[in-house]
């Protein structure tokens, strides 16, 4: 793939190999950083309010699920839940989140809904908190009633780390995140732009590094990934001539599924997913009272998680529309099982893009990805038909 | 006791009265556009109230749901519904309902055509999906009425959400209808629908008696008026009459079950195309089912509800329904049931329809054990998709529990 510089030169590791790695080993990276004395809040969705958390002075961290087995959770939940509420319940109750101060969980699904009960009754953090979203978006009332549930969060924050949490330090917040967002979307941007400059794999570890690794030094981090991708370090040629694709779904922790698809002659140029695009999409307004701010972000966002309500038809229209503005001829649905709200919108979506002539497949998995020469198959005869 | 004769008890005699008003209720609706009136579909625990003040007739997919499981229709209409695109892991009622709307199928060919859908997530945020699919499908409009859950508490922010949602909700029917809501009329459905509540609430509460006078079987059934015609004097009425007969019999000491020698919960919504098979098997045991927590669902509103300023108050009523509050606070209310119908024993259906009312049973399961030392079982099943049940599995399960509690019952006796 790329060369190791790491070990050749001996001086520097390439920028992205610390993406990689935080991305492979989330907790080895979160213990560390507790134990140089900051605190770490685990964030389960990207409605997490991770400026408030960092302007607080603690480290908001993504949890993901497991690939080890599930032993513990399933005492708690039934087989019929997605892997991914399960993992993360599996991973607290087996003690690999000790190092974790506490959680936040932002109203999504029901699954989400219950996994946060079950958390607060079964786990001993010294933080825990709901942030109790609105389920539409579209109404001056949701607005205020996010900025109020914001409100709540940060006195949360507060009384937990015993700092007023100032204007300046959120704005301070802000500034980072919105960074954060802004280069993971030039990124992104670029690859769109040549597909050949990076695989697919790699880049989603370098967007679920972006959740895992600090925040104070991510920006420079990125900025320095940036100039290594333009100089052409990480290149995959032949990946400018595959068909261009989207994938789109809850969350893709599986980089091997973007090796298959490139080894599959497809290329995904850009994705709705909760680990992709949903967590960088749209910025931070500068000048208006913070709170507010964030809750704008959140609430005017034009491609809103399925498990909130913009209108009938956002999802459609953003989908389409981002078939359109990268050029790819297909949408891959990449879902969990059991996962309900992605389940509802795939037949409506599906007809939506097909009558727009853009091709749709599904891929559904528990916690592992199909047997690869399945998935492969499957992927190239999609593929091949576009 | 040695003295009581086994006979099966007179059928509730208020059960044709429900089948009449549940086909005049069907039929008004079906003929709704003939007679001028809009309709509404509404979800389960919405605030149905002002619609039936603004003369709009509500109608439930949900209690419709309940009714194609019951004539074991689920099954073919959820498989429709998987050839459609839905996965079959999602809420039985949704797809079958999607189903039906497409093709009018189901018992009475589908219902009415909606003019609005009414989804309030205080149950569920599948309604919210299934109701985008609706209005879609419709094209009619759409209004979310949205209770925060409220996971340990309810606070002053979500207090004031919905509160201004009451009023938003009451100016999108008057848009829609052209009407002004009659705040006279709007009170007076107001006090109409506690009135029934609280009639249901005391029909259920006859099951404190030994033996009891009903099942939660019979509940399910009775249970069709609280959900689809809460609000009018003809609910109000019936509750009356079966309250009355409830007390009758239990003044002469008829139980719902002939010999009634355990008395059990039952938790989540029903097996609907198994509610017979499953009230004879428990009934073989000496066993009844006395208390529910789906039943009490559409009466826990009741104390946050104040009699004089229905729409004043119906916010926090509506919100902190029994589906959306922590699971602490189920077990609660699940303990706090046990202890008043004395019962012996838990059933739990893990209804893998239902995400919201089955994630966390595990939890209560537990709980449950700890403060009251009563066995428990669980089945697992799709409330009414009925290929997914397992009669024979179901069957030994419930001997071995059923054994266990009749172990119990010998040791508190002792
Ligand atoms: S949105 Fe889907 S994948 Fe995410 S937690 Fe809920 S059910 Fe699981
Ligand atoms: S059964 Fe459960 S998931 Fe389905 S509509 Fe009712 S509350 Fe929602």
């Amino acid at each position: 793939m790329h060369p190791a510089t790491a070990t050749e030169k001996g001086t520097f590791m390439n920028e992205l190999d610390h993406f990689q790695e935080a991305a492979k080993n989330p907790e080895g990276y979160g213990k560390n950083l507790k134990a140089s004395g900051r605190p770490v809040i685990g964030c389960l969705c990207s409605y997490a309010p991770e400026e408030l958390i960092h302007a607080a002075g603690a480290h908001p961290m993504r949890l993901f699920g497991t690939k080890e087995a599930i032993v513990n959770a399933d005492g708690h939940l039934q087989t019929y839940c997605c892997s991914l509420a399960k993992g993360v319940l599996e991973n607290t109750l087996t003690g690999r989140l000790s190092f974790l101060d506490g959680a936040v969980f932002p109203h999504t699904c029901d699954t989400i809904q219950r996994l946060s009960d079950i958390w607060r009754l079964n786990t001993d953090y010294d933080f825990f908190a709901d942030v109790v979203y609105p389920v539409k978006l579209n109404t001056q009332s949701a607005l205020d009633y996010t900025v109020d549930i914001f409100e709540r969060f940060k006195k949360n924050l507060e009384s937990w780390s015993g700092q007023s949490l100032s204007e300046a330090d959120l704005t301070r917040s802000i500034e980072i995140f919105n960074s954060i967002r802004d280069q993971l979307a030039e990124i992104y941007r670029m690859r769109s732009k040549d597909p050949a400059c990076l695989s697919g794999s790699l880049l989603s570890s370098v967007v679920k590094g972006s959740m895992i690794l600090d925040r104070d030094e991510l920006p420079e981090r990125l900025f320095r990934l940036r100039k290594e991708i333009e100089e052409g370090r990480y290149a995959v040629p032949g990946n400018e001539r595959k068909k261009r694709l989207i994938v789109a779904g809850s969350l893709c922790d599986h980089p091997d599924f973007f090796s298959i698809l490139e080894e599959s002659d497809g290329v995904v140029v850009w994705d709705d997913l909760c680990t992709g695009s949903r967590y960088f999409d749209e910025t931070v307004d500068i000048g208006v009272p913070p709170l507010e701010a964030i809750a704008r972000r959140y609430v005017e966002r034009r491609r809103p998680c399925p498990a909130k309500h913009l209108s009938n038809t956002a999802r459609g229209e953003a989908l389409a529309a981002m078939a359109e503005e990268h050029k790819a001829s297909g949408v891959i649905f990449f879902l969990l099982k059991f996962c309900d709200p992605h389940a509802f919108d795939y037949p409506y979506l599906k007809e939506y893009l097909e009558t727009r002539n853009v091709s749709v497949t599904l891929v559904e998995v528990e916690n592992q990805l199909p047997p690869e020469g399945q998935l492969k198959t499957r992927l190239e005869t999609f593929i091949h038909m576009l | 006791m040695s003295q009581t004769v086994s006979k099966t008890p007179p059928p509730i005699a208020m059960d044709e009265k429900m089948k009449e008003i549940m086909t005049n209720y069907y039929i008004e609706a079906k003929t709704a556009s003939d007679s001028g009136k809009r309709v509404a579909w509404i979800t389960s625990g919405g605030p149905v109230e002002p619609l039936i003040a603004m003369d709009i007739i509500p109608v439930y997919p949900e209690n419709h749901g309940a009714m194609i499981g019951a004539s074991k229709m689920g099954g073919s209409l959820c498989e429709q519904a998987e050839a459609m695109g839905y996965s079959g892991d999602i809420c039985s009622y949704a797809r079958a309902d999607i189903a039906s709307a497409v093709t009018c199928g189901g018992p009475i060919g589908g219902l009415p055509r909606p003019d609005m859908l009414i989804a309030c997530n205080n149950i569920c945020g599948t309604v919210i999906k299934w109701y985008e699919v609706l209005a879609r499908y419709y094209d009619a409009p759409l209004f979310i009425f949205d209770t925060p859950m409220c996971h340990t508490d309810y606070p002053e922010e979500s207090k004031r959400y919905v509160q201004r949602q009451v009023h938003e909700y009451v100016s999108f029917l008057e848009q829609v209808t052209g009407r002004k809501l009659d705040q006279d009329k709007m009170e007076e459905v107001g006090r109409l629908s506690l009135e029934a509540q609280r009639l249901w609430q005391a029909v259920l509460d006859t099951a404190t008696a030994r033996p009891s006078p009903m099942t939660a079987f019979d509940g399910f059934y009775h249970l069709a008026l609280i959900v689809t015609l809460r609000g009018t004097r003809v609910a109000v009425d019936y509750y009356r009459d079966l309250l009355a007969e409830m007390e009758d019999r239990v003044a002469k000491g008829i139980g719902a079950v002939p010999n009634e020698r355990y008395r059990l919960m039952w938790d989540n919504l029903p097996i609907w195309y198994r509610l017979k098979w499953l009230s004879k098997k428990f009934a073989a045991h000496d066993a009844a089912l006395v208390a529910d927590t789906y039943n009490t669902a559409w009466c826990r509103s009741l104390r946050y509800i104040d009699e004089n300023d229905f729409l004043g108050s119906m916010a926090e009523g509506y919100t902190r329904m029994y589906l959306n509050i922590g699971v602490d606070q189920m077990a609660d209310t699940i303990i706090e049931m046990a202890e008043k119908y004395s019962v012996d024993g838990l059933v739990m259906h893990s209804n893998r329809s239902c995400k919201p009312y089955s994630f966390g049973q595990y939890d209560i399961q537990r709980m449950v054990r700890e403060r009251l030392d009563i066995p428990c079982l669980i089945i697992e099943s799709h409330m009414i998709d009925e290929r997914s049940f397992s009669e024979a599995q179901t069957e030994t399960r419930i001997d071995a529990f059923m054994e266990l509690v009749e172990e119990k019952n010998q040791c508190k006796e002792r």
